[in-house]
């Protein structure tokens, strides 16, 4: 029997579009476009089986070997820090890490600044490496609510096009990194899986070239 | 005591299979207490896998660990001397493990080699990672690579340290968009970084990578860590493990503590690496050593799930008896049941749950069968 290759896709628009990246990799499976409630989807002819996953669990499915690559927002990679091969920047889902504040917003040094972020390992390092006392809030989620309620000063988080903050009276202060789609890899899979996982990524490669 | 196999559990079984390796080879077992002062520990945070540590107050007040880590106490304890110190330990660690970030026992097994480190106790111990890994699992591989190489082709870019450190975080990744981006955040030509870019797509079997190296190195020292490199493999190959072996050089241990050669091992099925080491010189000099050493570890908390089925029944024969048994004639059927090598369990009822091969009844001395599963 061959062995497959597992792929973790992320649920929701982004997965979509890195489906139909795979697929033009050469790596289709026409199950997963049917409308159905399933949650695995396999090709046994190319040797290749996806699952959605939530965005932010990618990382955990790679990590722990139950998908041998998966496609995960920077941000994810950056919070979590799983131990991966990350291979390939997609150029899809393209954003940045940003901190925003209300507009008329003023830094007061001497004070401990209050962030309210779903992201709490980049939130500090970021202000670690600025040297900065800092009090975390972390919220799951609406975190634009936080500095116009003044439950924090400012707010670490994606920044896609700046519209729901510009709608609530936010401004991005400072750009911490860009974030975009990368592919990682499980660590031993890439070992045991070599052939497969070299094939997606140089077709990608190539794909991102012609594009460019 | 005569152990049968099958009694173990599989990572007891490897434990064995790798002392009786390590022991062939004139190691000898170190054993020592679980607990450790704490100092030795505060102030080599970066060598340990994760920096928590548990901690208690002995009764005279010092302040104790119990043990994360084996590696450290064996080069406290070692002496500087003629010869080379060969030890292997198999010991309970406790550090916190993987994403559940909470603290874990950890059963670790490994060695350690300390003296005067030539090219012979190098092939050695990687001949001896090779058979470890070959004695887990037929299907495995065990990368190598050297410091000394990744070190010259980053240190030819000229980058303060923490660009350095993010340098080698990417390497360690395999991240080549990583590369360029921190080269250009940095303000510098991302083709500057191209031989490291080409050092991390370098990767396989040695006798495709090492002559390859050859057109991209030009440092004395990395020159001379690849010349070590091809004699080390040719040996390896010449002792019937080279086969297994590829070079990668994302394998990357902190270089505050190790220096040389470096190596991580895979079997398949099992998803993080189960096999680490490397020569740690700068370690045993930062701890007031002058001996060089070379050792690994092999993480078999992590080969508990690997490939083994669970057993079918919790026992094989249940046998039932009641207030009329005779205790004798019970005590009798016990023995003749489990002197076939099977397992017996006396009960007055089935206990809830209880998987077993067959349901017996003791009565009136005789042993009447009434359930049999195949």
């Amino acid at each position: 029997m061959k062995s497959m290759l597992n792929v973790a896709l992320p649920k929701g628009r982004l997965g979509e579009k890195v489906y139909a990246m795979f697929e033009a990799a050469g790596f289709a499976c026409p199950s997963i476009k049917e409308n159905s409630r399933k949650l695995i989807f396999e090709n046994e002819e190319v040797g290749v089986r996806y699952f959605w996953v939530k965005p932010s669990d990618v990382a955990i499915y790679v990590e722990r070997g139950a998908a041998d690559i998966g496609v995960a927002g920077k941000d994810i990679l950056l919070e979590y820090e799983p131990d991966v091969y990350e291979l390939f920047d997609l150029g899809i889902g393209i954003c940045r890490m940003a901190v925003a504040a209300k507009n008329d917003f003023r830094d007061d040094p001497q004070r401990t600044l209050r962030v309210a972020t779903k992201f709490s390992n980049i939130a500090r390092s970021f202000y670690a490496s600025k040297g900065r006392d800092i009090d975390i809030i972390h919220l799951n989620g609406s975190i634009e609510i936080a500095p116009i309620l003044g439950l924090s000063d400012v707010i670490v988080d994606i920044v896609e096009t700046g519209t729901t903050l510009k709608e609530n009276d936010l401004s991005v202060q400072e750009t911490i990194v860009p974030i975009s789609a990368r592919l990682i890899a499980n660590k031993a899979s890439y070992k045991f899986k070599s052939e497969p996982i070299e094939a997606i990524l140089q077709s990608l490669a190539a794909m991102a070239k012609e594009q460019k | 005591m005569n152990i049968q196999e099958p009694v173990l559990k599989n990572d007891e079984k490897i434990v064995f299979r790798l002392r009786a390796l390590y022991r062939s080879l004139g190691y000898t077992q170190y054993k020592m207490s679980k607990f450790e002062e704490y100092d030795l520990y505060a102030g080599n945070k970066d060598f340990l896998v994760s920096d928590n540590v548990i901690t208690f107050t002995d009764t005279n007040g010092r302040l104790m660990a119990l043990k994360p880590d084996v590696t450290l106490s064996i080069i406290k304890n070692s002496q500087d001397g003629p010869g080379v110190q060969k030890v292997f330990y198999s010991e309970n660690v406790y550090r916190v493990s993987g994403s559940s970030r909470s603290y874990r026992e950890i059963m670790q097994t490994g060695l350690e080699c300390m003296g005067n480190i030539d090219d012979y106790a190098i092939t050695e111990v990687l001949m001896l990672a090779v058979k470890s890994l070959e004695r887990i699992s037929p299907d495995f591989v065990l990368d190598i690579s050297h410091l000394d190489i990744v070190a010259a082709a980053i240190d030819a870019l000229g980058v303060n340290e923490t660009l350095r450190a993010a340098l080698l975080v990417a390497v360690g990744e395999k991240n080549l968009h990583g590369i360029d981006e921190l080269m250009t955040k940095a303000g510098l030509s991302a083709q500057l970084a191209e031989p490291l870019r080409r050092l991390v797509t370098l990767q396989g079997a040695p006798d495709r990578v090492l002559p390859a190296l050859h057109g991209l190195v030009s440092d004395e020292k990395a020159l001379q860590a690849v010349e070590r490199l091809e004699r080390i493999i040719q040996a390896l190959t010449a002792w019937g493990c080279g086969d297994k072996v590829r070079i990668d050089f994302s394998v990357i241990n902190d270089m505050n503590y190790y220096n040389g050669i470096v190596f991580k091992g895979f079997v398949n099925g099992v998803p993080a690496g189960v096999l680490s080491g490397g020569q740690y010189d700068r370690l045993m000099r930062k701890m007031g050593k002058r001996a060089d050493a070379i050792g690994f570890a092999v993480y078999l908390d992590l080969l508990e799930r690997l490939c083994e089925e669970t057993p079918l029944f919790d026992v094989d024969t249940v046998l039932l008896y009641d207030e009329t048994t005779e205790l004798q004639a019970l005590t009798k059927a016990v023995e003749t049941l489990s002197a076939t090598g099977e397992s017996v369990t006396a009960q007055r009822v089935v206990p809830p749950k209880m998987r077993y091969r067959r349901l017996v009844r003791l009565t009136k001395g005789e042993v009447e069968i009434l359930e049999e599963h195949a």
